[in-house]
């Protein structure tokens, strides 16, 4: 059987049957469900389309979001990634991982069609890194589906043991969730082994504990939006590290429970009110004036 | 926790901004629309909560009319929803209420007419896409999980005896599996609710069958499985 309920049993999983993380995740999925594997691997298929459309979407779109807050930094990014005399201090990966994570959360915001992974407004880190390292690394599209089938599992251990939803643990749980995942798809994409997959995804989720929701008018897109670029800087910053050597200390299940913990702890004003941090700054109020929303506290 | 599949994960795929007040509105609006059965003339929402008052950033006004034109979470035409509402000469509106504390801050009450025919309809956005119904017409229900799990039945009917007895069985010759049952009544004699989750699908000619099986069965609905 391929059922996995934590990291150390993934691994296990991995080992005792000397298959990738992305092999247990498939297999995991054709044993508790209807579909049969060439279903299971077809519709992931499917899903990588809408990823892909959703960043090339994205990187057409001009307009700004109906609040005015988002929507122009894709268009930037991608202006200067075409003008080579321009010198910037990141690499031409992470500045493509940057754009394509950009390109779909701008096109979330826009009421374009993206996948929720694992929710939509931490859509864009999981399809800007691995579709990025595809083309740095000139990958097949089996390695890239070996990637989002690592995504995948390790969005599902956080799953069961923690949450996904801004609303129960802030965004730890949703960006925090997405860089990890990101980090070891990315990992097992470029050639890690299993345990170098869920050290990088522990180290990306450690940096971003605490992480609160926080969005101006409760909106899906400040910070998020700028958020999902950075953190996709993360999630590949993490994957080198761990291809070095570096580990984390706290393994990756214990880092799950920390931000379970950490998420009971932080204040519900902070998990997708709209009723602290940036949401009640002068800029945050001035917003909510101008589009007329009446965001009210109870006390 | 039970199981989860790794496309709960990756996936739903949906037309943005948010899970809840996007994708989970328009699931709300389709089931409302599935239990109207008929398009509607005239659509009144009103926004409760956090629906009333970040709806607008969130387009949740045009995702409850899409659900409500049997638009699926995916559909791009989502963002003209008001445009092909008008095409169609259905009436919309939104309002503010306060449902009262009892209800999830992502709730909304939508009251189709159509002539005669009028219903209305109490949903919540619970989170990740997922929504319950609170209420249908006068009828304090909960249904769960419509999105995905079960093929449900809402029978509306008179409370008499015996005619849980004529539905169960009438189920019962499809071969059918009940995974559960939840029934409510206005008064005794007067109006009832039954809602029936099932393990199987039932044909169209089935739901048919049932409902043409007792006289004191005024309409049957099922919601299928919805994306």
């Amino acid at each position: 059987m391929y059922k996995f309920h934590s990291g150390e049993e993934l691994i296990k999983l991995a080992k005792q049957h000397k298959i990738p993380i992305s092999e247990v995740v498939i297999r995991y999925e054709t044993a508790n469900s209807t579909r049969n594997r060439s279903q299971v691997i077809e519709k992931m298929y499917k899903r990588l389309e809408y990823m892909d459309k959703a960043i090339q979407d994205g990187l057409k779109n001009k307009k700004p979001s109906a609040s005015g807050m988002s929507g122009e930094s894709t268009y930037k990014l991608l202006k200067i990634m075409k003008n080579k005399k321009k010198k910037m201090l990141l690499n031409d990966l992470t500045l493509k991982a940057m754009t394509y994570a950009l390109a779909t959360v701008e096109n979330n915001a826009t009421m374009g069609c993206i996948v929720a992974s694992p929710t939509a407004g931490a859509s864009g880190v999981i399809p800007g890194v691995l579709f990025a390292v595809k083309e740095y690394l000139k990958l097949s599209k089996e390695e890239l589906l070996k990637g989002i089938f690592v995504t995948s599992g390790v969005g599902l251990i956080i799953a069961e043991n923690a949450t996904l939803a801004g609303a129960e643990g802030g965004c730890q749980a949703e960006i925090g969730s997405a860089t990890a995942m990101a980090a070891a798809g990315i990992t097992e994409m470029r050639g890690g082994q299993p345990d170098d997959c869920l050290n990088a995804a522990a180290l990306a989720l450690k940096n971003l504990l605490g992480l609160t929701c926080d969005p101006i008018g409760g909106m899906v897109e400040v910070p998020c939006v700028k958020r999902n670029a950075l953190a996709a800087v993360y999630s590949i910053a993490a994957s080198d590290m761990t291809m070095v050597g570096i580990e984390s200390f706290v393994p990756f299940d214990e880092v799950v429970e920390a931000m379970s913990n950490i998420g009971k702890l932080i204040s519900p004003k902070l998990r997708e009110t709209a009723l602290g941090g940036l949401a009640v700054t002068d800029t945050g109020k001035k917003l909510n004036k101008k589009l007329g929303l009446k965001i009210k506290s109870n006390d | 926790m039970s199981a989860y599949s790794i496309f709960d994960i990756t996936g739903p795929v949906m037309v943005g901004p948010s899970s809840s007040h996007t994708a989970g509105a328009v699931k709300i609006g389709q089931i409302a629309r599935a239990l109207f059965n008929k398009t509607p003339k005239k659509v009144t929402f009103y926004l409760h909560g956090s629906f009333a008052t970040v709806y607008k950033g969130h387009s949740t006004d045009k995702a409850l009319l899409g659900g409500i034109m049997k638009f699926t979470t995916k559909d791009p035409r989502i963002k003209e929803a008001f445009r092909i509402a008008k095409q169609k000469k259905i009436k919309y509106s939104f309002k503010e209420i306060d449902l009262g504390i009892h209800y999830h801050p992502n709730s909304v009450k939508i009251v189709l007419e159509a002539g005669k025919h009028k219903m209305s309809v109490i949903g919540s956005s619970i989170g990740g896409g997922n929504i319950t119904i609170n209420k249908i017409d006068e009828f304090e229900v909960n249904i769960k999980g419509v999105a995905g799990k079960y093929f449900t039945l809402i029978i509306s009917h008179k409370n008499i005896p015996g005619i849980l007895a004529t539905i169960t069985s009438e189920i019962a010759k499809t071969k059918i599996n009940i995974a559960n049952i939840q029934n409510t009544r206005l008064s005794a004699g007067g109006k009832a609710l039954t809602i029936i989750a099932l393990d199987g699908k039932m044909t169209l000619k089935q739901v048919q069958q049932l409902q043409d099986s007792d006289p004191n069965i005024d309409f049957v609905r099922a919601l299928t499985k919805l994306n």
